[in-house]
Formats: C-alpha cells, sequence, structure tokens
C-alpha cells in the first residue's frame, strides 16, 4: 500500500482483489469477494474528513446492538419464561448464577444506553440535515429502526415479569383497545388470554429473542448499504461527492478505515467507561433504568402507586396523558412517534446544516429539544395539577415544530453555504 | 422484451400470454399465502385452556356487608362486588351534570344495568376492576367528601386519575372517556351470584 497525504484523498491505491495478494488468500476472493466488499465498504469508502463529536452515535449505536445480542444470548441461557417463573429465574440470574448480576445489568442499561445513542444519533440528522435529499430513505429506514427498537424493548421490559412489566404491559397493549371497531378483540388476540397472562409472556419472549431482533439486524443492514451508497452527510451539510480529484475521488473525503475506525474506536473507549460506571456502581440509575415496582413480582390484583415507563418512552407517555380522552391521547402519541417519517418533506430549507440556517429553524429546534426533554421529565411524574399542564405547553411546542416546519423552514433567512468542507488540519 | 420476442426457429414469443401467466401464477400465490398465514394468526387466540378458564364464577355475597366491597376475578378481571347502603344510593342522585355519561349510552354494560344505578337492584353493584382509560386498578374511596368536598364517594384511578361514581359513571375531567365496564351476571340462587352468565347465557 502506497503512503497516504494528509488528506489522504490523492495517493493511489491498490485496487480491490489486488494482484499482490497470491495462495489461499487470492483463491478465497475468487470465490468470496473479501477485499472487494473491504475496499468498497471500509478501506475505500470515503467519508467527509471534517467530522465532529456527533458522529460518535451512530457507530456507539452498532456496538451496544452487538453487546445487547450477547448479554441477550447468556441471559435466555438461564432465564425462563412462564408467569411462575420467570420473575423467579431473574432473580436466580441475580443471584445464583456466577457474573449472573452483571450479565443482566450490562442488558438492561445496554437497553438504557441504545436509547441514548439513538436520540443523540437522531438529534445529529436534525442539527445537520441529514435526512434531507438524497438522504429521504436513509432516514426512513432509521425511523424504522427506532420503530422496531421501541417494540424490542418494550417486550423485553415485560419479560422480567416485575409488577411495572405487568402493569405497563397492561396500559400498552389497552392502548390497541382504543382503536375504533376492531380494539377489544385486537386486545385479547395480542394477549391470548383474558388478562395478560402466560401466554401474553412466552408470545412476547419469542418475539423479543428471535423475531425482532432479525428484523433489527436487517433494517441495521439496509441502513448501512443506504448510507454508503448515498454517502454521509456532514457538519457543513456539503455534498463531497460533487468535488472530486482527478482519481475519482472527493477532496473532502477520507478513507473510512483507518482514520474513522481509529477515531470510533475513542468514542467506543469512552463509551465503554460509562456503561462500565453505570452497570457496576449504579445500574438502576436511582429507578430510572430499572424501576423499583419490578422488584416485586407480577401482581394482578395491585396496581403500582403511580405507573411510568421507563424513561426513554416517558416523552410520548406525557402526551397521552396530557389529553383528557383516551382515544385522541392514544392518536396524538401515534402522530408524535410517526411525525419523525415526514420530517424529509416537511423541511422546506435550501439549506442543510443549522451552520447556515437563521434563527427560525435554529430556535425551532432548540425549543423542540427542550420540550423532548421536558416531557420525558413530566412523563415520570404523577399526572396531576401543574404537571397536565406543562405537559399540554410542552406536546403543543412538540407537535408545532413538526407542522410549522414548512413554513418555518421557508422563511428562514439562511447563509451561503461554502463549496467545501470547512476544515482546520490539526 | 421485445428485443427478444422473435428467437431461433421463426416461432413469435406471445407476449400477452406470458403476461397473462405470470399475473395469474402471482395471484394463486398471493391468494395462498393468505391462507397459510391463517394458522399463524389464530395461533395467538386465547388458548383452550384459557378459555375454559373464562367460564362463569360464583359468589356467595349474604356475608357481604352493607358498605363493603369484596373483590373476586372472573377472566382475569378484578370484579367489584359492592353492597351498597341506601344512604350510598341515595348519594348517586345530584350530580349527573358532573358525568360523561350519565345514561350509560356510550358505555359497555348488559341491557338490564343501563340504568342510573347501572345494576340488577340498587343494592349490589358489579362492576369490571379495571380502569376503562389504560387498565390500571380504580381505588375504593366511598365516603362522601373523601377526595374533595363535593365528592359523592366512588372509586379514583391512581394511574391516571380518572374518578367513577358508587354506579360506577366516570366523571368530567378524567382521562377515562366511558363508565366502569359491567359484566353479564345474574342471581340463579338468593345471596349467590353468578358472574359471566345471565338469560341469555354464559358470555
Amino acid at each position: 500500500m502506497t503512503v497516504k497525504t494528509a488528506t489522504g484523498a490523492a495517493a493511489p491505491m491498490p485496487k480491490a482483489g489486488a494482484a499482490g495478494r497470491q495462495g489461499f488468500w487470492a483463491w478465497l476472493n475468487k470465490r468470496l469477494p473479501i477485499d472487494q466488499f473491504m475496499a468498497s465498504q471500509v478501506t475505500e469508502y470515503y467519508a467527509p474528513k471534517n467530522f465532529n463529536v456527533w458522529y460518535y452515535f451512530g457507530s456507539l449505536a452498532l456496538v451496544v446492538l452487538v453487546l445487547q445480542l450477547v448479554s441477550g444470548i447468556y441471559l435466555a441461557m438461564f432465564y425462563k419464561p412462564g408467569e411462575t417463573t420467570a420473575f423467579d429465574s431473574v432473580q436466580f440470574i441475580m443471584r445464583e448464577i456466577d457474573w449472573g448480576w452483571f450479565l443482566r445489568y450490562l442488558h438492561s442499561s445496554g437497553a438504557s444506553f441504545f436509547f441514548i445513542m439513538v436520540y443523540l444519533h437522531m438529534f445529529r440528522a436534525f442539527l445537520y440535515g441529514s435526512y434531507k435529499p438524497p438522504r429521504e430513505l436513509l432516514w426512513l429506514i432509521g425511523m424504522l429502526v427506532y420503530l422496531a427498537l421501541m417494540a424490542e424493548a418494550f417486550m423485553g421490559y415485560v419479560l422480567p415479569w416485575g409488577n411495572m412489566s405487568f402493569w405497563g404491559a397492561q396500559v400498552i397493549i389497552n392502548l390497541f383497545g382504543t382503536i375504533p371497531g376492531i380494539g377489544p378483540d385486537l386486545v385479547l388476540w395480542i394477549r391470548g388470554d383474558y388478562g395478560i397472562a402466560d401466554a401474553t409472556l412466552n408470545r412476547f419472549f419469542s418475539l423479543h429473542v428471535a423475531a425482532v431482533p432479525l428484523a433489527l439486524l436487517g433494517l441495521v443492514a439496509l441502513h448501512l448499504v443506504a448510507l454508503h451508497e448515498v454517502g454521509s452527510n456532514n457538519p457543513d451539510g456539503v455534498e463531497i461527492k460533487e468535488k472530486v480529484a482527478a482519481n475519482g475521488r472527493p477532496l473532502d473525503g477520507i478513507p473510512f478505515h483507518p482514520y474513522y475506525t481509529v477515531k470510533d474506536l475513542v468514542g467506543v473507549g469512552v463509551f465503554l467507561v460509562l456503561l462500565a460506571i453505570t452497570v457496576f456502581f449504579v445500574p438502576t440509575v436511582g429507578g430510572l433504568f430499572i424501576e423499583a415496582p419490578n422488584w416485586e413480582p407480577a401482581n394482578p390484583m395491585s396496581t403500582p402507586e403511580h405507573i411510568a415507563p421507563v424513561w426513554y418512552f416517558t416523552p410520548y407517555y406525557a402526551i397521552l396523558r396530557a389529553v383528557p380522552d383516551q382515544r385522541m391521547g392514544a392518536l396524538l402519541m401515534l402522530i408524535a412517534v410517526m411525525a419523525f417519517l415526514f420530517v424529509p418533506w416537511l423541511d422546506r430549507s435550501p439549506v442543510k446544516s443549522m451552520r447556515y440556517r437563521g434563527w427560525m429553524s435554529r430556535s425551532a429546534l432548540a425549543i423542540f429539544a427542550v420540550s423532548f426533554i421536558a416531557l420525558g421529565y413530566l412523563g415520570l411524574q404523577p399526572a396531576e395539577g401543574l404537571y397536565v399542564i406543562l405537559a399540554r405547553i410542552f406536546s403543543a411546542l412538540y407537535f408545532a415544530f413538526f407542522f410549522l416546519m414548512p413554513l418555518y423552514s421557508s422563511l428562514d433567512p439562511v447563509k451561503p453555504v461554502p463549496e467545501r468542507v470547512v476544515y482546520h488540519a490539526h | 422484451m421485445a428485443d427478444h420476442a422473435g428467437v431461433a426457429g421463426g416461432d413469435e414469443v406471445d407476449l400477452s400470454r406470458r403476461k397473462f401467466l405470470t399475473r395469474a401464477t402471482v395471484a394463486t400465490g398471493a391468494v395462498g399465502t393468505v391462507f397459510a398465514a391463517i394458522p399463524f394468526i389464530e395461533s395467538w387466540s386465547p388458548s383452550e385452556s384459557a378459555r375454559a378458564a373464562g367460564v362463569p364464577t360464583e359468589l356467595d355475597i349474604s356475608k357481604l356487608e352493607a358498605g363493603q366491597m369484596t373483590i373476586t376475578v372472573w377472566r382475569r378481571s378484578p370484579i367489584y362486588v359492592v353492597r351498597r347502603t341506601p344512604e350510598m344510593v341515595a348519594r348517586l342522585a345530584g350530580h349527573d351534570g358532573e358525568l360523561k355519561d350519565p345514561g350509560s349510552d356510550h358505555s359497555d354494560q348488559p341491557a338490564y344495568a343501563k340504568n342510573p344505578l347501572r345494576s340488577r337492584s340498587a343494592e349490589f353493584l358489579v362492576l369490571v376492576g379495571t380502569c376503562t382509560h389504560l387498565g390500571c386498578l380504580p381505588k375504593q374511596h366511598f365516603a362522601a367528601g373523601e377526595l374533595y368536598p363535593s365528592w359523592p364517594g366512588g372509586f379514583f384511578c391512581p394511574c391516571h386519575g380518572s374518578r367513577f361514581d358508587l354506579a360506577g359513571r366516570v366523571f368530567d375531567g378524567s382521562p377515562a372517556s366511558i363508565n366502569l365496564r359491567v359484566p353479564p351476571y345474574s342471581y340463579p340462587k338468593e345471596h349467590l351470584l353468578l358472574i359471566g352468565a345471565d338469560e341469555k347465557g354464559a358470555a
């Protein structure tokens, strides 16, 4: 391999499946295009050279996915789905399996970290307009990943069969009962019994360990294929493919490996420190990652004083509770989740990145971020008094961000976008 | 396709025939897929044993004191049975204006419970004890004024704050939009309450 220049763009590199390879490796590559794949997707995949800290969270979400698969496979070796066995088997894992507590806390903390990464990853897309053409489909596939993740997290939370598992499932499944006409029959079909029961727990186990993870893996693969087809966006929102060197490589691009594999490894290091601190010292994060009522077995005859989902669902839960009508509440909650799907078409700004947008788009995004966090807080509080009033105000702001987007994004006074990415070597 | 229309031997390819056969095959496959999906979908319905466990349940109500509530289970739902005192029944009149559905027109109950007391007799109230909002268990607050001065007694759901009176009728300002459900029930003998079955048969 020849020496690369500082930008990595100009120096020629050997072609995929190079003639230099011989023997077994050449034999292998004639039958399986490993070199070709690695070149096109990794060593000769050109990413913009001006990525910043916001670009860690995609690869970190992938790291969490792998951690969840590994810890999940191990938990399934000891967990016993079933009304009478589930809770005890989780306690058995916690107390009697060597390092069982570690496997479980790794998995439960991993779920929360998954959402932290995904929310930061989505915020990055809002900051730099990463959902705008030609990346609309990339964004849609990402949203499907998010929806699958929500389903996965919800069903996973039911499995320990604690009292919050039970009542959380009761509340969420009953949301389907608000669908006009088919609602009650649909709820009966989902539960497989007249209440949340053994049948419900067992089908959730199957979906949680097989069906949804398979869908997640497939969607993540599609997300990466779509990303590598259109190329990564960057903090300037400039298409690097438009300015290429004589050899056809983007002037502002650097090969993903080694430049970004090295960068991402630093991020992985920092993330693993935070994960280790959580798993070893504060695994429940004061009831935020695992709620207190889940340390009691499921009891269909006793509702916990205060039902709240885990923190990553509370913004939507606050919207649900802000409405004094169950059907309208459920509908608004659904719209709140689905609104993200339409963002590529709601945003009419000629500019991608917030760096070159005006005060309107910037304020709107800031208000939205504050509303999302505020709703997340309110969803954890009891639905009474001032909390409900605040939830209504922030719900209105939440929806305004989406539905006024065509307006403020087209009126927004934008700045000129540079020809090439802004980059200061260091 | 037109480029490949002429093949060696000079036979013309009948494109409309080919198109018809392709579509017919796809349609047959689609119908087959729909039928093949039935076992997978139906397997999620309540099992035979779940349905068998959902048979009507009996309750001896002779031991229930006036003003008291007991809870039994039918189809995995708690069933609230309240023996109302004449004073409790009297408190049901006078707050119709604060209710969402005082006449139970949009609520879920057998015909014999579609009345202001929502029961077959004034004395015994039988309700499905899950909130019609999202299924939590409303708690009993039977004393007048227990929640606030004008409170006429009833049920309060701690999850999302729905309020119901002593006939299970929902108050305005609650997230629940319909009254607490009344299961089908009957009295085959004196002091014997049968939940899940009435003159029309088992539910």
